[in-house]
């Protein structure tokens, strides 16, 4: 599945993506499991709230993280890995 | 109780996924999973409970309301993510709504593990508002026959009217179907009904024979044959249908080269407070020999998780024993569970018999043995209630259990 610039995403349903203190870092819960998201990816979904687009996300992070080389592939591909892991619905 | 988060759950393959197959440090451990079973009463029956057989002492002593809810807030201080809300039947307790609401204010992600006997709209209802975020629902079978003759109950047309009820309150449907000898042969029509019923996840549960289904293992046990096929059927299920329902098949480890990691390790992830309060890095580690386990009635969890011998006992690989000790694959599975390996061989720090490596790895071919022995399987099965229980603390059932080295 590929991501276009114009999607628009949201956590999918029965999930729930919070920050957790005691981990350091961010989660998805899920009936039956639960994933810790690393640094990166946990900015990335931390940013998808059914209402940014797919470049809005981009242009964000290229903002916060403007050393980084090559993010945009970076998020997209964050991106593509949740979405066929079933923790994002497209709203658009 | 069903097995769902028995040995190989979904919660440890997502977390094993994360690390990558490293093993957690022993120090950076913290129990993710808390499964608060709340009481060993239960309206059913179910010949393949993993509950321990001398449940019946625990069925005066639970905690209360308060206990629980402290129990809930030290817990999430420790990093405890996901709630199990189980028993025994959990609706039992008519505080279950106090439950959920605390948990959902404490942030976490929450599921009741019923057998849906209890489950009224107006409870249903209490628990959408309360902030329970999913109910996990045991079904037996797609007949009533087997469904009523394995749980000891009529309780078939109920648990369709639940499912349905789960359904309507914008419940993701998750179901969890133990395998037996006596369903194991209706895989496709278990699956069918479960797409009909709009589940969005299965758990076929292949029987781990603990507790009561340790007494019933020759009447319970499939053939590898049966097993194979259930596999296969379930495999061109998914293929047919997609990712739509996901659909979990805990393989048996009787039937395994390897034992299973259980638990993902020994204090890992897991901590489970028993009804009277007991803590637990294991469902059923009340039958090792040696080890007190910490009861938070007197202690604290952040004690009982970090620094309690109980919870340290097994943690890492000092105590290994050979051929662990020194076997390649160690990490892997971390030796197995030592309840298998205290109750089947009487050694809690030897190989998990189910090993092929494991000197005692016979106890286990004969099992399977045993239970295609017609003589064997055929003697009844000993349902989980409370006359058998007392019965079975009497020492009256001494014929069903003396082969292992505790009361399962």
């Amino acid at each position: 599945m590929s991501v276009q610039q114009t999607d628009i995403y949201a956590i999918a349903l029965h999930h729930r993506f919070q920050w957790e203190e005691a981990q350091n870092c961010y989660v998805i819960l899920f009936p039956e499991g639960m994933v810790k998201l690393n640094g990166g990816a946990g900015e990335v979904l931390n940013l998808v709230d059914g209402k940014r687009t797919v470049a809005d996300i981009v242009a964000e992070l290229k903002a916060k993280f403007s050393d980084v080389l090559d993010l945009e592939s970076d998020i997209v591909g964050m991106l593509e890995l949740a979405i066929e892991k079933a923790w994002l619905r497209q709203i658009n | 109780m069903t097995q769902a988060s028995l040995g190989q759950s979904i919660v440890q393959k997502e977390i094993q996924a994360q690390n990558n197959g490293v093993s957690a440090n022993v120090t950076h451990t913290q129990p993710l999973w808390l499964l608060a079973e709340v009481t060993y009463r239960c309206p059913l029956h179910c010949a393949f409970c993993y509950n321990p057989t001398d449940y019946d002492k625990h069925t005066q002593n639970e905690l209360t309301t308060e206990q629980w809810i402290q129990a809930l807030r030290d817990a999430r201080r420790l990093g405890a993510l996901q709630l199990g809300i189980s028993g025994g039947e959990p609706l039992l307790r008519d505080d279950i709504e106090d439950i959920v609401i605390e948990a959902k204010k404490l942030g976490y992600y929450s599921n009741l593990i019923t057998s849906g006997v209890g489950l009224t709209e107006k409870r249903i209802q209490a628990f959408k508002d309360g902030g329970l975020d999913h109910i996990q629902l045991s079904m037996h079978d797609i007949t009533e026959e087997i469904n009523n003759f394995i749980t000891n109950t009529k309780t078939f047309e109920l648990k369709k009217k639940v499912a349905a009820m789960i359904k309507n309150h914008g419940y993701p449907m998750v179901l969890n179907v133990v395998i037996h000898r006596y369903n194991i042969g209706h895989m496709r029509q278990i699956l069918e009904m479960a797409e009909a019923l709009g589940a969005d996840y299965i758990e076929l549960a292949n029987t781990q024979y603990y507790g009561w289904s340790l007494v019933n293992r020759s009447q319970l046990m499939p053939t590898k044959e049966q097993i194979d096929e259930a596999e296969r059927i379930t495999n061109e299920f998914r293929e047919k249908q997609g990712s739509k329902m996901k659909i979990f098949f805990v393989v048996p480890d009787y039937f395994s080269d390897r034992p299973k990691k259980c638990m993902n390790g020994w204090g890992e992830v897991f901590m489970i407070v028993t009804a009277n309060g007991d803590v637990l890095p294991c469902h059923s580690a009340r039958v090792l020999p040696n080890i007190e386990f910490p009861n938070v009635k007197d202690k604290g969890l952040d004690w009982v998780w970090n620094d309690s011998p109980a919870f340290n006992k097994y943690r890492g690989d000092s105590w290994m024993k050979e051929p662990c000790r020194s076997c390649a694959e160690k990490e892997k599975d971390l030796a197995g569970c030592r309840c298998q390996a205290f109750m089947l061989t009487g050694d809690a720090e030897g190989a998990d018999p189910v090993c092929s490596l494991s000197p005692n790895h016979h106890v286990i071919t004969q099992a399977i043995e045993d239970s295609r022995n017609p003589v064997i399987a055929s003697k009844p099965i000993i349902f989980r209630n409370d006359k058998n229980s007392k019965a079975i603390i009497a020492g009256e059932l001494n014929d069903r259990v003396k082969d292992f080295h505790a009361l399962p």
